[in-house]
């Protein structure tokens, strides 16, 4: 309806009010707010309709927009998250500049938590501080910015190295950066994979070949990303990539340098199972295929001093005098597959803190279990390299266990653990496996009857219940539990006890963030932009997540996580322009006196201080927290200023607006 | 006949996770009592502690403000901003002779429909205890901030 009163010069604010079926009428009187916002101050014209979201809902406003000259519009409906866009968009169809139009969410904060007269007195009054909005609000134009067509992979392991493949297959050039070595990541290390008892590295190592030899992939190894700064399309990320001080194009891993290294320290990729020299190459099929000489370990890289890897290498692939090299590239989007580690052994106590040789965590296992590990596949206790012959493994190490360690079930554990046991009744035939499990969950693709079969067919004990202790007694390991089944006590005495711990974020996932402005959650796993329907997004625009960094993931996941977040940034990459929202800080510069209280309140680094604070608009992810601390009044939303809001306030709070109370 | 007390709130909710969290207690169908309107911000860090006078000075009995839990901020850290800032108003506000339990600030998150719902009912259970907030007797002493706001 028309207002009875218009107001020739003011605003010309339309207020349009869904009934939603009977979602939002059934408990608002949606004819009572159509009269009463038909009379508020500003408003032009008012009206109503069964479904605004629909075409002809939509149809409505357009046609009153361009009937009634509107100059703003308000539609009284659901969450601005449901239908926001669509309406901007019919706003802008019939011509008004979508920023003029906001929504007054009536219906998930009003008629579906309230009945009785009040829900149509609170809908009218979040209706009339939507108007008051729509009075302050300025036509908006999204800001355009043009963006890099690279792209940063941090992480090289199988996500991070599905990611790569998929940019690079895509067109656009990738920097691939691992911090070790090698890429291949944790899926290198292990020896077969759930459920199909493929050999890891078998299906790994060709990917890692691919990713090395693809002509727009640039390998960074050894190499850690500094800084990054800038913004989605046009972020400026710094790399140092640490001197290898072996030469990789010269380098033909003939191994005579390690033969020579006088040094010998425990083997990373092995989990100390075995040691290395201090030039090594982390694994056979590393990639890049060359030695590293570490340097932190090294007797002095000084000829002077030791020099015998450089005397014995016939191609002179070894300098000493290899520096660290500082890369600077300007990127369009990142992937972000840091990885995950295992929760620390020394953190339980109850399983010997990592006291006891012969209780060994998941990764040493699979070390154990491997053909090129430290016993060549052979399954021998560390103690004393005997074959086992009764293995406990114990599920959920570290996982599930609020009040002492994580509370969160790391996903994989069931599935690893019915391997090692299968794995191990193979290569040990009369020996005795035992697993110690809270539930198994097996949820994925032929999981559950992996696990059936560990149980039935290769006659592994499952006892369902928690261990308490774990202690050494001369060359056994005593394990205590209970069978929650049966109610009983069970003591082992164990050769070999395999502990299945809670994954954790990589050393370092917090650090980096920080240097991304991304958020960690609350276990230190790389947190997504929303759990459900943007779980490849971080909080910052442009850079996205993949693998078991973001949470305890197995590989298929990683993999699918991997070529997700790749679509993610090809969809970057390939725009032609970029669009940021205007709807960011700005300053006054008429009020401003650069006292710089805002800049350190930024969490993005978009203020920069001087005679007065300049906000640079891409940076600026609208949060309004430099709004909110500006003593002059200066720093201002575009769209939210404190005017707007005040009057607001004061219209929420009015006079009663005096329906269906009698 | 007097009509028992109805406390009237505002309620400045992020988008991203009290403000969802409000959604979602609406999609769950968790009714609570109608007394606070909201204002949806970016982030809680958005919320000027000027908007809570003026709220006070308004009419409202009681202002909310609904944020990520420490941690899950999407802007990183506007919530920590706001819990410091909600710190020092309440010393102010209590020296106005307002009581500091006006402003509640609550961590809810995307997920926590239940939570938000029995947030509004608690905080409306709790300014019945209050009564109403009879600013004639507590404003004297907070013209000079409200001046200053002028200027």
């Amino acid at each position: 309806m028309p207002n009875p009163r218009p107001d020739a010069r003011g605003p010309r604010i339309g207020v349009f009010v869904c009934h939603c079926g009977k979602n939002i009428a059934g408990t608002v009187d949606v004819e009572r707010v159509v009269e009463a916002l038909a009379r508020y101050p500003g408003v032009a014209y008012a009206a109503r309709h069964e479904y605004m979201c629909s075409d002809p809902g939509q149809d409505v406003i357009k046609r009153a927009i361009k009937d009634h000259r509107l100059t703003g519009v308000v539609v009284a409906a659901c969450s601005p998250t449901m239908h926001e866009t669509t309406f901007r968009a019919a706003a802008e169809d019939a011509g008004l500049n979508p920023y003029l139009l906001e929504i007054a969410n009536i219906r998930e904060g009003c008629s579906w938590v309230h009945d009785g007269p009040e829900t149509t007195e609170k809908a009218i009054r979040i209706t009339r501080a939507a108007v008051e909005k729509v009075k302050g609000n300025h036509p908006l134009t999204p800001i355009e910015v043009g963006h890099a067509e690279k792209c940063l992979v941090i992480g090289g392991g199988v996500s991070g190295i599905q990611a790569a493949l998929d940019i690079a297959n895509a067109g656009f050039e990738v920097l691939l950066v691992e911090r070790s070595p090698s890429i291949g990541g944790r899926m290198a290390q292990l020896s077969e994979t759930f459920p199909t008892l493929d050999c890891s590295q078998c299906i790994l190592t060709p990917k890692m070949v691919e990713a090395a030899r693809h002509p727009r992939i640039r390998l960074l190894t050894y190499s850690e990303v500094e800084s990054v700064t800038g913004y989605l399309g046009n972020y400026r990320v710094v790399i140092r990539k640490k001197p290898t001080y072996v030469d990789p194009d010269k380098c033909n891993l003939c191994g005579d340098c390690a033969k020579v290294c006088p040094v010998k320290v425990p083997d990373e990729f092995n989990r100390g199972l075995s040691s290395r020299a201090a030039i090594y190459v982390p694994f056979p099929q590393a990639v890049p295929s060359s030695y590293t000489l570490d340097e932190q370990n090294c007797l002095g890289l000084n000829p002077l001093r030791c020099g015998e890897c450089a005397k014995v290498c016939t191609v002179g692939a070894i300098n000493y005098d290899m520096r660290e090299e500082w890369i600077e590239e300007d990127v369009g989007a990142i992937v972000v597959a840091t990885g995950y580690d295992l929760y620390g052994k020394e953190k339980m106590a109850e399983y010997g803190a990592g006291t006891v040789p012969d209780v060994i965590d998941a990764l040493e296992f699979e070390r154990i279990l491997s053909a090129g590990g430290p016993t060549r596949g052979e399954i021998r206790r560390p103690s004393d390299g005997k074959v086992p012959k009764e293995v406990v493994f114990i599920q959920c190490s570290g996982s599930r266990d609020p009040e002492l360690h994580k509370p969160y079930c790391s996903k994989i554990c069931c599935m690893y653990t019915a391997k090692h046991a299968l794995l191990y009744r193979h290569n040990v035939h009369d020996g005795t496996a035992y697993v110690f499990y809270i539930d198994i969950r097996a949820g994925g693709k032929e999981y559950e009857e992996f696990v059936v079969r560990a149980m039935e067919d290769e006659r592994i004990l499952y006892l369902r219940g928690k261990v308490a202790k774990v202690y050494r007694d001369g060359d056994k390991v005593i394990v205590w539990g209970v069978d929650t089944l049966t109610g009983k006590r069970i003591e082992v005495a164990a050769d070999l006890v395999v502990l299945a711990q809670a994954m954790v974020p990589s050393a370092g996932t917090e650090e980096l963030a920080r240097k991304l402005h991304i958020a960690c959650g609350g276990e230190g796993f790389l947190k997504e932009a929303h759990p459900k329907l943007r779980p490849l997004e971080a909080l910052t625009a442009g850079i996205f997540l993949a693998g078991a960094a973001h949470g305890p993931k197995d590989i298929p996941e990683a993999v699918a996580q991997g070529s997700g977040a790749a679509a993610k940034a090809i969809a970057i990459l390939s725009a032609p322009t970029l669009t940021h929202s205007p709807e960011v800080a700005e300053v006054d510069e008429d009020l401003c006196s650069g006292c710089a209280v805002c800049v350190p309140q930024c969490p993005y680094g978009a203020i920069t201080p001087g005679d007065v604070a300049q906000v640079n608009e891409l940076l600026c992810e609208g949060c309004g927290t430099c709004v909110a601390a500006c003593p002059s009044g200066a720093m201002r939303m575009r769209n939210q200023t404190d005017d707007q809001v005040k009057r607001m306030i004061r219209v929420a709070l009015g006079e009663p607006v005096g329906v269906g109370r009698g | 006949m007097a009509e028992a007390f109805e406390p009237k709130i505002v309620a400045f909710l992020c988008r991203w996770c009290a403000g969802a969290g409000a959604d979602l207690a609406g999609t769950s169908r968790l009714h609570y009592p109608p007394n606070a309107i909201p204002i949806r911000v970016n982030c809680s860090g958005r919320v000027d502690m000027e908007w809570v006078v003026e709220a006070f000075r308004s009419g409202a009995d009681g202002v909310l403000i609904g944020g990520c839990h420490p941690g899950d901020c999407h802007y990183v850290s506007g919530n920590y901003k706001t819990r410091r800032r909600v710190y020092l108003l309440r010393k102010v506000l209590s020296e106005m002779g307002i009581e500091p339990e006006r402003v509640r600030l609550e961590w809810v998150s995307a997920t926590e429909g239940a939570k938000f719902a029995r947030v509004m009912r608690e905080f409306v259970a709790e300014l019945k205890g209050l009564g109403p907030l009879h600013l004639e007797a507590a404003e004297r002493p907070a013209e000079p901030i409200a001046a200053r706001e002028r200027v």
